[in-house]
């Protein structure tokens, strides 16, 4: 491609040249200056400039921007929703217990939630764990069989891991248990 | 039909004038040849009664007086590309046998909030002129007009035929409306509503067709956000025997759908639905055979919906797949391994809209099966700058190569390279619409750094048939350089956050002679600029610039210099600014009659209207001397 005369004085060099961060942070320099009063939003940019390793904070959201129609927005927004207050419920056993329970893992926030949550119904105690020990010391240890059918430890796994892939509980007796804390 | 009855007096005075030239030889006595003028009417009745296109129309129209008069007598499709550029009683002054018509009111940038709500765009001005004029119209068509329930009320009683009714991002109306359109349009035959805001009354408007059997042919209520009384659906649907375009809203369940695709196998259009179970299914409760379904619909060709789709239900169109010349994904969240079983059989497909959930992968299977693909439109899953963006170059990579015949693309992405794009322009020669938005604002490419701007000039140097384009990512002036060099026939052009300088809008308004509608928003364009574009404006539908560098005096030098224009300046914030302060938005447009009196009266101020010297018509100059005048809303505008 041909290069174009250049009219104007100003290139413009910094437009072009190659540097590290996210691009665009110098242009909210440049509109600061402008004499201009536009939608807030774009103004507040919220990036911290000093970050390189880290990921930047993300960008205010600006008016209409990307342009996509509201319509199309809402059925999405929509259907995340639904998805998320669908709920991953799952059955939860505990040995010696005559009945079963079932719980909604989307509602616990981590571990310490859902142990807790389990103690509670269960009236039992679980205790801590630790990733060499398990939960060896308590009385009881709460298993999962998870996507493979493989009984797991709860807490081995990230917990956004572990909901995503356990298909139900088993709150072990902790002298059963003590096998899986060795490994 | 006789001659003698049809012919109007247009050369005033008697058409069988005294120059009549003598009988020929031999022949009747009492024979009189007929005179030039009087050839020439008859001619162009005959030819004007065939020419449907508007713009062969307006041709013929200028060449001479008798010419206007007799296209105008003959015009039965009227297009109103902008609401405002000319008053509804005018329209009815000139055309006399309007049966289609075709509005435009709002500005695209509307459907992103970007203008104020009640900006304008009324349907009632226009009905009321109608209602009185053209009691045969048998066909409207809307697109970003506001309609009140009041409105489609009058429509169905002043139209007695009519038969078509599309309305396309519309609003200000509800289902108490289209109740009383389906009640009172007996002759209806198509109702589309298409991306609209349509209000829930609880009204249930399906009953209200009449008992007997329909011509309906179209029904298309996809958008309207509220529940639909099943069985009478089902009745509809079944008295329909005409009915081929089907397009159901998200309130029908899967099973539903099932019910009534088995009453209308004829079907050619069909929009799902949710595509899913909705109900609460008993326990062991058989699933209908919807396989079986879809092999029934054998003039199936063009498939949407799936609003709420269960990805597990997507099999059961693999009877219609390899008939389909259009398939909308695009309210699906699926992945490429969902999408490629359906994709492959769709060796016909032409249109196909997907959400960028499908992945590169998911368009690389496209490119692979859809070698007649003709148009692709890839949505974001995520609306956000810094999402994670499952398509990028490679995708568009694919389809350029797999999709040789492509015409129109719009993708949405979070990166993407020049080396993409320009193989894209190399690829496909064909394309007329190339929509590219990097939702990144600023971003440029993301192997190289550079700007975008050498893949969207390949894009204007080798796709030499483009008539539609939008930019995006980081840009200089020299993109829109090329633009201007070689975006010969560009008609429409989308810009955000980009350029540099003056030039770049300088370049685009020198460069490009055919530029019809021009939006740009976020870009550091000033008056200089603005005045560039001086000995084009009246060509052009209009230009929209927002949040960009035009002040108050630019404007108003603008309407001074131009008085076929109105120049809208709409303000977004409470003070009172300096006219050399920058607008938030400037929209400009042609118009052959006043400033429209219609501006919202605003919380903050009301839009002002700058410009528009009282036109008189064939007088052709504006009058000197302007002043500044109220509109009974509060509206400014100068006039003489």
């Amino acid at each position: 491609m041909e290069r174009a005369a250049v009219y104007d004085s100003d290139l413009n060099l910094k437009a072009t040249e190659l540097r590290l961060g996210l691009p665009g942070r110098d242009e909210s320099e440049k509109q600061s200056s402008r004499n201009n009063k536009r939608s807030s939003a774009e103004m507040e940019n919220s990036c911290d400039k000093d970050e390189q390793e880290s990921a930047p904070a993300p960008k205010a959201q600006v008016v209409g921007w990307p342009p996509v129609r509201s319509y199309r927005k809402n059925i999405l927004q929509h259907q995340k929703n639904e998805s998320d207050l669908s709920g991953i419920f799952v059955k939860v056993s505990m040995d010696g217990a005559p009945y079963l329970r079932k719980i909604d893992l989307k509602v616990y926030k981590n571990y310490q939630d859902l142990l807790k949550a389990l103690e509670n119904m269960f009236k039992c105690s679980i205790g801590v764990y630790s990733e060499r020990e398990g939960y060896n010391g308590s009385e009881f240890a709460p298993t999962y069989e998870d996507k493979d059918g493989d009984w797991m430890l709860v807490g081995d796994v990230p917990w956004d891991m572990f909901i995503t892939s356990c298909k139900r509980l088993r709150i072990m007796k902790g002298s059963e248990a003590k096998g899986l804390g060795c490994l | 039909m006789s001659e003698d009855e049809e012919l109007p007096d247009l050369v005033g005075g008697s058409t069988r004038s005294s120059n009549s030239t003598a009988v020929s030889g031999g022949g009747d006595q009492n024979y009189v040849s007929p005179s030039p003028d009087q050839v020439l009417e008859n001619v162009i009745e005959n030819v004007l009664y065939f020419l449907t296109s508007r713009h062969d129309r307006n041709a013929a129209s200028l060449v001479c007086k008798s010419w206007y008069h007799a296209e105008a007598l003959t015009r039965s499709e009227l297009f109103i590309g902008n609401c405002y550029s000319v008053s509804p009683c005018r329209v009815t002054n000139r055309f006399k046998l309007i049966k289609a018509i075709a509005i435009k009111g709002k500005p695209r940038f509307s459907d992103f909030s970007l203008l104020p709500p009640d900006w304008g765009a009324h349907f009632a001005p226009w009905l009321r002129a109608m209602a009185v004029s053209y009691r045969a119209l048998e066909k409207v068509y809307l697109k970003r007009m506001c309609v009140s329930d009041e409105d489609l009320a009058i429509a169905a009683h002043s139209f007695p035929i009519l038969k078509e009714l599309v309305l396309v991002c519309c609003e200000g109306f509800g289902t108490d409306g289209l109740a009383i359109v389906a009640r009172e349009c007996r002759h209806i035959r198509v109702l589309e509503l298409v991306d609209s805001d349509i209000t829930d009354d609880e009204v249930d408007w399906i009953s209200c067709f009449p008992d007997d059997v329909t011509c309906l042919e179209s029904l298309i209520f996809d958008c309207v956000e509220s529940p639909i009384n099943f069985e009478a659906l089902e009745r509809l649907v079944a008295r329909s025997p005409s009915l081929k375009k089907l397009r159901l809203n998200s309130y029908i369940s899967i099973r539903q759908l099932y019910c009534l695709m088995i009453r209308a196998p004829q079907l050619t259009h069909l929009g799902t639905g949710s595509f899913s179970t909705l109900e609460i299914v008993a326990q062991g409760e058989q699933e209908p055979d919807y396989i079986s379904a879809f092999a029934a619909c054998k003039s199936l060709i063009c498939l949407s919906g799936f609003k709420d789709i269960n990805p597990e239900y997507l099999s059961a169109i693999y009877p219609v797949c390899g008939n389909l010349t259009s398939l909308n994904l695009s309210y699906a969240n699926i992945s490429a391994e969902q999408l490629k079983p359906v994709i492959c059989q769709c060796h016909k497909l032409q249109t196909f809209w997907a959400l960028d959930s499908v992945s590169d992968e998911g368009l690389q299977a496209v490119s692979a099966a859809c070698k007649d693909l003709r148009e692709l439109r890839v949505f974001p899953v995520e609306a956000l700058e810094d999402a994670e963006g499952p398509v990028s170059e490679v995708g568009l990579l694919a389809i350029s190569e797999g999709c040789r015949k492509l015409q129109s693309i719009l993708y949405f992405c979070q990166r993407m390279t020049n080396a993409a794009v320009v193989a894209m322009s190399k690829n496909c020669p064909d394309l007329v619409v190339f929509r590219l938005c990097i939702m990144g604002r600023h971003r440029p490419d993301h192997v190289t750094g550079e700007p975008m701007d050498e893949g969207f000039g390949a894009i204007v140097k080798n796709c030499k048939k483009l008539t539609r384009l939008a930019v995006s990512g980081l840009l200089t002036d020299r993109a829109f350089n090329y633009i201007g060099q070689y975006g010969k026939l560009l008609r429409t052009l989308s810009v955000a956050f980009a350029g540099n300088t003056d030039l770049g809008l300088k370049y685009l308004l020198e460069g490009c002679p055919k530029l019809l509608k021009l939006e740009i928003r976020d870009s550091p364009f000033g008056d200089s600029a603005l005045f560039a574009g001086l000995h084009h404006y009246y060509n052009m539908r209009f230009m929209w610039l927002s949040s960009c560098k035009v002040t108050r005096h630019g404007c108003e030098e603008v309407a001074r210099q131009l008085p076929g224009l109105v120049v809208e300046v709409i303000a977004l914030n409470e003070e009172d600014k300096e006219t050399n302060e920058y607008v938030d938005t400037m929209y400009l447009y042609r118009s052959l009659d006043r400033p429209r009196a219609d501006a919202p009266r605003m919380m903050v101020r009301p839009p002002l209207i700058v410009g528009k010297a009282l036109y008189k018509y064939k007088a052709g100059l504006p009058l000197a001397g302007l002043k500044i005048s109220r509109s009974p809303c509060g509206s400014m505008y100068l006039s003489s």
